[in-house]
């Protein structure tokens, strides 16, 4: 027989890693994201400056999140992008919605989009766009 | 020494016990027997005291040692009162533990417990320790004065300072050292930190932390209080500077652990701190499943009203529990 649970959740908190890859030391976009996500609920996991690809994607994993947002200003984004989901990928985490923001030129974005970032948010971009698309993407899980 | 289950598996089960997902107490239930072998440090202390750079630093050093211990950190912050969101920052100064697989960080958000963990860190704790971590260290909030409730899990426990971070008369008064097994004085390469040590020593000299008998809240019958076995002689607080931000000191910060952690095997100490531990374990519980009961045997219209009767005045808010509880017919 099973045990009642003494806790049970009805609702369950949305995990948010944001992570700045590249070497840019500009974090206020990130921060700014962080604080309005944190707003609508969520749990954001702050990893702050230079992460690498492999950081990245450990800390996403080790934290279990449902969604990964990058910021990138250092123009390495064709480069660093693609990293980042192949690293979520070798770890059995394809399934984890990628979506970055910064200065990404509108001609990179389908590249991108085909490497495997679900959202590339512009300068400009309302955070209510960043918002509903982690929650279109975040199904509740079993 | 390595790990029962994948790290993949093991960040998703702490997610489903955090949750209390469906299975998640059945899972709990079963790994506890495995539970009890980890050493388990709290660390606590004001914020920007420098928990986390020093959280970082010990892990760094612990795997070091010739054994290359695993060890897990668990990070809590405080989640929003208002959206009930959080920023979870503490991995911003664990960046050094980066690509070590002996490692595994997990931030957590407070969720509105107010005793500088959530309620659901000692099941994560659990799920590390069975899953074989050999050290698991817990970051609390930045805690000011009855964020104590690390001492309830933790079977050292760590108060940060540093010099110039407030008034140290201010944390004798808050109580925060009363559950300090080891001070660590971080930010030693700060001016003043002699100051900060005598005064932290004449603190200890005037009220010297007794035996962690924390107060208890009415409930169940606390264990008899213990007296040191033999000719164990009780442990004094001691005060270890340390420059977690330069990298020095933390050996000897993992050696006064070690001390702390043989007089507490020696003394008998450990196990009536775990007995305390498993009790205020159980009370804890068995308050949110008499909580939930209560809610469950009456409707919400009932309730309503009696919180009504309440608000009018006619009716005393313990008046009002009673009328509950009897409600239960226990
Ligand atoms: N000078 C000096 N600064 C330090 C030292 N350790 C940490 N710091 C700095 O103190 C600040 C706060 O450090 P954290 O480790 O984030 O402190 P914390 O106690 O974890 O903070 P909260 O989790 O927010 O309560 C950072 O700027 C650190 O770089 C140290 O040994 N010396
Ligand atoms: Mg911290």
């Amino acid at each position: 027989m099973s045990q009642p649970d003494a806790r049970e959740s009805s609702s369950r908190s949305l995990r948010i890693l944001i992570a700045k890859p590249g070497l840019d030391g500009h974090d206020r976009g990130a921060k700014v994201v962080a604080r309005a996500l944190r707003d609508a609920g969520m749990e954001v996991i702050y990893t702050g400056l230079r992460q690498t690809p492999e950081m990245i994607a450990e800390a996403a994993l080790q934290e279990d999140v449902d969604a990964v947002g990058l910021s990138i200003l250092s123009g390495a984004h064709n480069v660093l992008l693609p990293r980042i989901a192949e690293a979520l990928r070798v770890r059995g985490m394809s399934d984890v919605p990628i979506f970055a923001g910064g200065i990404i030129p509108a001609e990179d974005i389908p590249a991108l989009v085909q490497a495997g970032i679900a959202g590339v948010f512009g300068p400009g971009s309302p955070i209510a766009d960043i918002i509903a698309f982690i929650r279109e993407r975040t199904p509740i899980r079993d | 020494m390595s790990l029962t289950l994948s790290r993949r598996d093991l960040a998703r089960l702490i997610t489903r016990v955090e949750n209390s997902e469906r299975g998640a107490q059945d899972a709990l239930s079963a790994l506890y027997a495995d539970t009890g072998r980890a050493r388990v440090i709290g660390v606590t202390g004001a914020p920007g005291t420098g928990k986390s750079t020093l959280v970082s630093e010990m892990a760094r050093v612990y795997r070091q040692r010739p054994d290359h211990p695993l060890v897990a950190i668990v990070a809590v912050d405080p989640s929003s009162p208002f959206s009930g969101g959080a920023i979870l920052g503490d991995r911003i100064r664990m960046r050094d533990l980066a690509g070590d697989s002996g490692v595994f960080i997990r931030s957590m958000a407070s969720r509105g417990a107010l005793g500088g963990i959530a309620t659901a860190t000692s099941d994560v704790v659990d799920v590390l320790d069975a899953s074989g971590f050999d050290i698991i260290i817990i970051e609390t909030v930045g805690a000011g004065q009855l964020e104590v409730d690390v001492a309830r899990i933790a079977q050292t426990v760590i108060v940060v300072e540093s010099p110039g971070a407030g008034d140290e008369v201010q944390a004798v008064k808050a109580g925060i050292l009363e559950i300090a097994d080891i001070i660590a004085v971080n930010k030693a390469d700060r001016d003043g930190v002699n100051q900060t040590i005598s005064a932290l020593q004449s603190a200890l000299d005037i009220a010297p932390p007794s035996f962690h008998t924390h107060h208890q809240r009415p409930g169940l019958p606390p264990p008899p209080v213990h007296q040191p076995s033999g000719d164990a002689v009780a442990w004094q607080t001691c005060i270890v500077k340390v420059s977690a931000l330069n990298k020095e000191g933390v050996g000897d910060l993992l050696d006064a652990i070690d001390q702390h952690q043989a007089y507490l095997h020696a003394s008998g100490e450990g196990e009536y701190r775990r007995l305390q531990h498993v009790h205020s374990n159980v009370e804890a519980r068995l308050r949110d499943l008499l909580l939930r009961a209560a809610m469950q045997r009456l409707s919400r219209a009932d309730f309503e009203a009696i919180l009504s009767a309440v608000s009018q005045r006619n009716l005393h808010p313990a008046v009002a529990a009673q009328k509950v509880l009897d409600s239960l017919q226990l």
